[in-house]
């Protein structure tokens, strides 16, 4: 019971990291000043939740593990995120649809989660799902306005659904650890959200005037700790002070 | 014996590290005092955004203000629910903002509509109503920018958060 929860909470907050990580690369990096300005919000909103639940899977684990620990001490099979948000920024249209697809998950997720019978992950996600409207609503605007924009842009967002959308069906998956904790009414049967999701993605692209690409090619693996190439050198420069300077503090 | 209110009275002395005309009491910050004896009381805070990086310093705050007014430990315990709303910040707080240039939070529309209309913030400097949204993050995550069409000056507009 004890390792499931601690899981559970590990697979929620490393895709709240991992994303929070990559969108923080696009600090001084960004196509206008505001979007900038926007990015690195939403990045420190994400590390920010994944600060808050991994201090709670800390606490569960209950080895004397720190939230700072698990963060920039783990090895790369140790982080349960899903491949999708691990993806390379790309251009603006590519981060984007990585947002995109992922805050329309988190909204039926939180919805959901914040009535959880553990009362730590519940408050946690009524407290994130407040952020992640805002995340929605500004990576959705950019969908449509990029769809109904003009050739170069709807091309690229296009272009982007495409590398993007086969690792979707992951952010669904759920194992023995989630059916445990199912029936104690702690985790959510992801099964459940999918109609919201499905939902949403559909007005989205209908305003936006795109399609999902017609492939049914599904990648997974990153709940398990398998994860895809550019995931590596992510995690280097994100412990490389902790790795470099071990136990340094700010 | 100190008791409860006097405790709060001296919260009132504690900036917020970000907007440093409201006290931790005006955002609603504060949820709860509890005196245990003379020298130790427990304070319970929420953060405002889950990423807020203020908290370490508003707990720092808080701890030389007591450790001022001769309160030698000090507990801290922070929740997270019921999650912290710009509804729980004071009217005085509301219009000590305006005076130092940031638009107050107003009603707004579900967040959830997009392309809604952004709502009708007044201009801290000129207070025309002829004012429209640039982006809907700004300096800090509490923030989002704005710019007056009247008078031309860029302000921040705390936003409503519910």
């Amino acid at each position: 019971m004890k390792n499931n929860l601690f899981t559970y909470t590990l697979r929620i907050a490393d895709d709240s990291l991992i994303l929070g990580q990559r969108l923080s690369e696009w600090c001084g990096h960004g196509p206008i000043i505001e979007e900038d300005i926007a990015l690195s919000n939403i990045a420190l909103d994400l590390i920010g939740q994944a600060t808050n639940l991994l201090e709670y899977a800390a606490q569960v684990e209950d080895k004397g593990r720190t939230a700072d620990d698990l963060a920039f001490l783990r090895f790369e099979h140790q982080y349960l995120n899903t491949q999708l948000i691990e993806q390379k920024n790309g251009d603006f249209a590519v981060t984007i649809v990585r947002q995109w697809i992922f805050d329309t998950f988190r909204l039926p997720f939180y919805e959901a989660l914040q009535h959880s019978a553990d009362k730590q992950l519940a408050a946690i996600a009524e407290k994130s799902l407040k952020e992640t409207k805002y995340h929605w609503k500004h990576s959705s605007e950019w969908i449509i306005r990029m769809g109904d924009g003009t050739e170069e842009s709807n091309k690229r967002v296009n272009d982007a659904l495409i590398l993007l959308w086969k690792f979707s069906d992951e952010l669904f998956y759920m194992d023995d650890v989630d059916q445990a904790l199912i029936s104690q009414g702690i985790a959510i049967d992801l099964e459940t959200l999918r109609p919201a999701f499905n939902e949403r993605i559909q007005f989205v692209l209908q305003e936006a005037t795109l399609q999902l690409p017609d492939s049914k090619w599904k990648l997974s693996g990153g709940r398990q700790g398998r994860h895809t190439e550019h995931f590596g050198h992510l995690i280097a420069e994100m412990q490389y002070m902790q790795r470099a300077y071990p136990n340094m503090e700010w | 014996m100190v008791d409860e209110t006097t405790i709060w009275n001296y919260l009132e002395e504690v900036p917020d590290p970000e907007v440093p005309v409201l006290s931790v009491i005006d955002l609603g910050i504060v949820r709860a005092v509890k005196v245990i004896s003379d020298k130790e009381v427990e304070v319970t805070i929420t953060p405002t955004y889950s990423g807020c990086p203020a908290m370490n310093y508003i707990e720092k705050n808080i701890l030389e203000v007591l450790t001022e007014k001769g309160i030698e430990i000090v507990r801290f315990h922070t929740v997270l629910s019921p999650a912290w709303t710009t509804d729980w910040m004071s009217e005085a707080g509301k219009e000590k903002l305006l005076a130092y240039g940031i638009a107050p939070p107003v009603n707004e529309v579900d967040k959830l509509i997009l392309f809604g209309d952004s709502p009708i913030v007044k201009c801290p400097q000129c207070r025309s109503e002829n004012t429209k949204m640039l982006s809907q993050f700004g300096s800090t995550a509490c923030k989002a920018l704005y710019q007056c069409s009247d008078c031309l000056e860029p302000f921040d507009y705390f936003k409503c958060l519910r």
